[in-house]
């Protein structure tokens, strides 16, 4: 086929069988690839090379606490939601080595790993894991400090982003306005389309280095039953979403209160193990922690993933400032849905839902909303 | 802590004791054996039952205690080695936890000597197996059964060098999300101790489909009573549910206090 220059805001049709040619095609601009793979019973986030690798025929089911993977009846590749991982664990990972130190005499040299980070393709990145990762382009890269290590890892990305078809019980990006079409800043979208015209992506050039790849990859241009039918795709994944979270003045709605009995009860059921926070793809709160070797010739300094539901996070000296886990339970809710919004202009929730799934006990944020709006003390008093 | 003698002309002396216990965790000292040969010239090892016979007199720099009192006469011995110890720490849950052994604190020892020893007016032993912080003050406690060799070294490091060691209290989900483990309760359904555990494993059980034994015993503020109706939701019950924290940490407050809810 010969190649046909595209641009950014084109849309063309890609055939099932084609969209290895957009995996070589990345591979051959020297991308290594991430992608959605079936993984000890869940969707991964892993290193793929070949479209087998995606979980083709699988779809998740979620609710409080559960999660399961069964087999569709079709073949979409695509025809699942968003599972325990996230973008974030490959942009800002879990545990990394800031430095390390070596004893030099009376001094030490510092010694920093400033090799180049792969550049890394994204597979199927979802539209509330697309404003997720704006969340903390803002939080890493748009405040008055870059943090240099993501930078680093973030700069070669290279996001091929797919609408989502299918949703779960615990999807609420509507309410969120985050999709489930992705938004602003991919490469690609992508939306499966399966139907009696057969098996296929309607691709739209986010970027002109999107369309230079699609460029490179098999396809036709997308007419408008094309556009007609991937419409349709977003809009029944829309009607099909059940949970939602009324957002309207949630700032001052959780300011207003802060002394509410809603948190006592949650703290009932919450066990601060932190699960919520590390599956977020939006919180980004870590520890530094500095070891030494036993000669003490070597230090390293590493950063860690850390949580609002540890009592060190907020340790200063004399104790923890958040020892109840009705104080915690609140710092992480009113961060995520008030404060933030001070702080970065935004919202730190996206509706992924990912915290009620991966809570051990189904604790749903949504709910707890709605129970401290049911009950807002301002309003009543008001 | 105040700095020990590591910068000092005299070497730290390090002692190893052990009361009522299996020696898993001295064994895990001695399987640091690469990294502490890296520093056999900068500390003495005074007394290791497991690895030398040789005991040099006290008093030590840093003491670290495996097992639990069970006798009379260890309840003297730990008193001793306390009063020889600038730092004391506990290894592993028989010495933080009492043990497994601490089992027959929920039963009448009385009744499980009769039945084991031929003539059991010859065994002199407690009622309860106890920690060691019951009879003395602990500087430190390192969790696990048995304890991670790679917080042992830790330990001893941020000792040597004057520094508050790494070693976290939160729960084992945090070493498990951050591994990139799926959850085995969410996922499999499978009930796992993980939320209300200490951390310091790396959460190895998940890695490998099972839910955690709860061997780092009860974490910062474990809510185990919120644990157990999760656990109930995927069918474990009663006597199940007071056996699930009757193991190694069984006498750990949240531990005892929990299973003891579920008791008939
Ligand atoms: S708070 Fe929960 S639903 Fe919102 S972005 Fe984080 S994990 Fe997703
Ligand atoms: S809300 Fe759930 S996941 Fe989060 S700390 Fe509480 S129990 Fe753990
Ligand atoms: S598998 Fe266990 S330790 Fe890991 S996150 Fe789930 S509940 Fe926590």
């Amino acid at each position: 086929m010969k190649e046909i220059a595209l641009k950014a805001g084109d849309t063309v049709v890609v055939a099932r069988g084609d969209l290895q040619a957009l995996l070589d095609a990345l591979a051959a601009r020297d991308y290594t690839l991430i992608g959605p793979t079936v993984r000890d019973g869940a969707i991964a986030y892993c290193e793929i090379r070949t479209v087998e690798d995606l979980p083709a025929g699988w779809e998740d089911e979620q609710d409080g606490g559960t999660y399961r993977l069964h087999r569709r009846g079709d073949g979409r590749l695509f025809g699942f939601t968003v599972g325990p991982h996230s973008w974030k664990q490959f942009l800002y990972p879990p545990v990394l080595k800031l430095w390390e130190a070596r004893r030099n005499g009376h001094g030490f040299t510092v010694h920093r790993d400033e090799s180049p980070q792969p550049r890394r393709a994204f597979i199927g990145v979802r539209g509330c894991e697309l404003a997720a990762i704006g969340v903390q382009d803002q939080v890493f890269l748009h405040g008055k400090y870059v943090d240099s290590t993501y930078q680093a890892r973030r700069e070669g990305v290279f996001i091929v982003a797919v609408n989502c078809g299918h949703v779960v019980s615990t999807c609420f990006c509507v309410s969120m306005k985050t999709g489930p079409k992705v938004g602003k800043g991919f490469d690609i979208a992508l939306t499966e389309i399966l139907d009696a015209d057969g098996h296929r992506f309607v691709a739209e050039a986010g970027t002109a280095r999107g369309a230079e790849v699609l460029a490179a990859v098999p396809h036709r241009p997308a007419d408008a039953s094309d556009r007609a039918a991937a419409e349709v795709v977003s809009a029944n994944a829309e009607q099909a979403m059940k949970r939602s979270m009324d957002t309207e003045g949630i700032r001052d709605l959780l300011y207003n209160n802060a002394e509410h009995p809603r948190w006592e009860a949650v703290a009932n059921r919450c066990m601060t193990c932190a699960n919520c926070t590390m599956v977020c793809p939006t919180c980004f709160c870590h520890t530094v922690e500095d070891v030494t070797d036993l000669s003490g010739s070597h230090a390293e300094r590493w950063r860690k993933w850390d949580s609002c539901f540890t009592m060190e996070f907020s340790y200063i000296h004399g104790g923890s400032v958040r020892p109840s886990a009705s104080a915690r339970y609140r710092q992480w809710m009113t961060h995520k849905l008030a404060s933030w919004i001070d702080q970065f202009g935004t919202s730190g929730c996206v509706g992924c839902g990912r915290c009620i799934t991966w809570c051990p006990v189904g604790i749903d944020i949504t709910e707890e909303v709605r129970a401290i709006r049911e009950t807002d003390r301002a309003a009543e008093e008001g | 802590m105040a700095p020990t003698k590591a910068k000092t002309a005299s070497k730290p002396r390090l002692a190893v004791w052990k009361f009522a216990s299996c020696d898993g965790c001295q064994l895990s000292l001695l399987d640091c054996e690469d990294e502490l040969l890296a520093v056999a010239g900068a500390i003495e090892i005074a007394n290791f039952p497991e690895a030398s016979r040789a005991v040099a007199k006290g008093p030590y720099d840093v003491s670290l205690v495996e097992g639990s009192i069970t006798t009379p006469h260890d309840a003297e011995r730990i008193q001793m080695v306390r009063k020889q110890s600038r730092y004391l720490v506990t290894i592993g849950a028989c010495a933080t936890a009492g043990g497994i052994q601490a089992l027959r604190n929920f039963a009448d020892v009385k009744e499980f000597t009769s039945i084991v020893y031929a003539t059991p007016q010859y065994i002199q032993t407690l009622k309860k197996s106890t920690p060691i912080t019951d009879h003395v003050f602990v500087d430190f406690e390192l969790r696990g059964c048995p304890i991670n060799k790679h917080q042992l070294v830790e330990l001893v490091s941020a000792l040597l060098n004057s520094r508050k060691p790494n070693v976290p209290t939160y729960s084992a989900c945090i070493e498990c999300k951050r591994r990139g483990t799926v959850c085995v309760m969410v996922a499999q359904g499978t009930p796992c101790l993980g939320p209300v555990t200490q951390a310091g494993c790396g959460a190895i059980c998940p890695s490998y489909h099972r839910g955690c034994y709860g061997c780092y015993g009860p974490k910062e503020s474990p809510n185990t009573a919120a644990l157990s109706v999760g656990w109930s939701r995927l069918g474990v019950r009663g006597d199940d549910l007071v056996r699930v924290y009757r193991t190694y940490n069984a006498y750990a407050d949240a531990f005892r206090r929990e299973s003891e809810a579920h008791e008939k």
